[in-house]
């Protein structure tokens, strides 16, 4: 059988929460995995809630059904947490990881997180202070390698790098390789 | 090896089109398959194909210019979905009738009344007897490997009929997979240099396309278009192993998934395919003798072969992804169903009408379908020949 880690993306639109799911895709493609990446697809409106899924296997991954129990929940927008169940079929040994300045255990209170384990980081203010922009989800793909453990930083970097190298100029991508960098050391975990 | 990408289904299948390059495009996009075209369009622009792309006012209009375009001696492709595919009905039996090999990727939707943009097979389910040869895409890859193959099989001189290439709205064109590309030269050399057939073209040999034909021939040429869908068989299995050679990737009729030993089995199409295979894994390794077939070519239909695929089944359950209102069941259901009267001992053939308007098909789904399978294998009722998989009733 095959195995495979499955991914839920929590944000709103307009937050680069699918690109987010796309990059992770293709860092870990070029890693050497199996990927896939789906956005939820609804009307898009900005700032409207969305969901978006990665499937990550070693073997080649044939499922097409909706991703129902994640085992890693990544929230690019806290101010979801109470308006949308972001712990909705996620297993008791689940990982869910916060855009936010609180310390995990207020945020795993605050979710009912029990035996899951729960990461924070400032994603948002990584962004600003190494981009200039509120754009969280590169943090947030440092923060998602380091809490999961299914990436290293290094290889991340590299592959973040090869795919930004076609089409952004090196001072937008030195932002972003920053802004993971950050994410991947500062994220905390309970 | 080729190189290794992450597209979604609609990528793929404009890059294939780079790939192929051919001489006319004639498209209304329509929500899914938009992309296809939009990708396309830059192609285009940025010079990279040589392509007369020609935005028209409809799909209709669409289908009209690409029936101008083949027969006037172009290679000629478009793509469309659901209602796209609906405004072009009649001309769709004009391309197939005017045996014009002209390819067409259909990304499968819902058609309305209500309105609904997700994935189902109502639309080209709907062109069944349209005469366009038929290929369904389990992924992204096979979305691409079809599309270079249906370039074959369309223009071989024992064919020379339209083919559609399906693939599942967003389930597939919108979701990003990995995938491995061939190198241009490859797809170049494997698709050939285009030979138009009595080109409108050629003035100095003039001929006339859609003239009248009554009482005194129409049935001779609708027999021609039977004997090509017949020869398109060979043709099809022909293409796929010198695809394979090429690829490595083997295709042909259907995907059999250990159906050897099996005493059930779902027969699927599409996407839902490699989700049924998961669910043959975990029952493998429970030690129940399940099997899965995922067809591929529904048009022509490979009647004997699903026959010797299938007829030592004990039961078996057919998913339809489109409801033929008012019959016996779904429209791959009741094809099924006959073909296997002609078994000596015929399973038990149930039909599931499912995923209507992009409505998912879970794991669950499908481990329910595989159990109830299983009662009927061991001398159990059939409580409901024809019934809704996942529906709230």
């Amino acid at each position: 059988m095959v195995k495979f880690m499955e991914v839920r993306w929590h944000g709103r639109g307009g937050q680069g929460t699918v690109t987010a799911a796309k990059l992770f895709a293709e860092a870990m493609l070029g890693a050497g995995k199996h990927v896939q990446a789906f956005p939820e697809y609804g009307p898009e409106r900005m700032g409207a809630p969305l969901k978006a899924y990665n499937r990550i296997s070693d073997d080649p991954l044939t499922v097409h059904c909706q991703v129902a129990h994640p085992r890693i929940v990544a929230v690019v927008d806290s101010t979801l947490i109470g308006m949308v169940d972001v712990l909705e079929g996620v297993p008791e040994d689940g990982i869910v990881i916060v855009n936010t300045a609180n310390p995990p255990s207020q945020v795993g209170e605050k979710i009912g997180a029990g035996m899951r384990k729960v990461f924070t980081v400032d994603a948002t203010r990584i962004s600003l202070e190494t981009m200039g922009r509120a754009m969280p989800n590169t943090p947030m793909l440092g923060a998602l390698a380091r809490a999961s453990g299914e990436i290293g930083l290094a290889d991340l970097l590299v592959q973040i790098q090869k795919n930004f190298g076609k089409k952004f100029s090196q001072k937008v991508i030195d932002g972003n390789l920053r802004a993971v960098e950050r994410a991947y050391e500062e994220v905390q975990g309970e | 090896m080729g190189q290794i990408v992450a597209f979604t289904g609609n990528t793929a299948i404009a890059e294939a089109m780079r790939q192929i390059n051919p001489d006319v495009c004639a498209a209304y996009p329509i929500t899914p398959s938009t992309e296809i075209m939009q990708q396309y369009s830059s192609f285009v622009a940025d010079g990279l194909v040589d392509t007369e792309l020609v935005a028209v006012e409809s799909e209709h209009s669409a289908l009209s210019a690409c029936i101008g375009a083949a027969a006037a001696g172009g290679r000629v492709m478009t793509a469309t979905s659901s209602q796209g595919l609906a405004l072009m009905w009649e001309m769709l039996y004009i391309a197939s009738g005017t045996r014009l090999p002209i390819v067409m990727t259909v990304v499968n939707r819902a058609l309305s009344s209500p309105l609904n943009i997700h994935g189902d097979h109502s639309d080209s389910m709907g062109a069944r007897d349209s005469g366009w040869i038929q290929l369904y895409s389990e992924n992204a890859q096979e979305a691409y490997d079809n599309l270079i193959q249906a370039m074959r099989i369309g223009q071989d001189m024992r064919v020379r009929l339209p083919v559609m290439v399906c693939m599942d709205g967003f389930i597939i064109s919108h979701s990003i997979e990995r995938m491995e590309l061939l190198a241009d030269s490859q797809v170049k050399n494997f698709v050939k240099e285009y030979i138009p057939h009595y080109p409108l073209l050629d003035t100095d040999h003039p001929v006339t396309y859609g003239p009248i034909d009554l009482q005194d021939y129409y049935t001779e040429h609708k027999r021609q278009q039977v004997e090509a869908m017949r020869e398109a068989k060979g043709v099809i299995l022909e293409v796929a192993e010198e695809f394979r050679a090429l690829s490595g990737r083997e295709y042909a009729f259907f995907g059999e998934y250990q159906l050897r030993d099996a005493e059930v089995a779902i027969m699927v199409l599409g996407s839902a395919g490699g989700t049924a295979q998961a669910v043959v894994d975990e029952l493998r390794a429970d030690g129940v003798k399940a099997g899965l077939l995922k067809l591929r070519v529904f048009r022509p239909f490979p009647w004997e072969e699903i026959n010797q695929s299938l007829g030592h089944l004990k039961a078996l359950a057919v998913l339809d992804r489109a409801d033929s209102f008012g019959a016996f069941g779904g429209p791959v259901f009741h094809e099924v169903r006959a073909a296997l009267m002609e078994s000596s001992h015929p399973p038990k053939v149930l039909g599931h009408i499912y995923g209507l308007g992009g409505r998912d098909l879970g794991l669950e789904d499908i481990r329910r379908v595989y159990r109830e399978l299983e009662r009927v294998a061991r001398g159990g009722q059939v409580n409901q020949v024809v019934d809704y998989l996942t529906v709230r009733e």
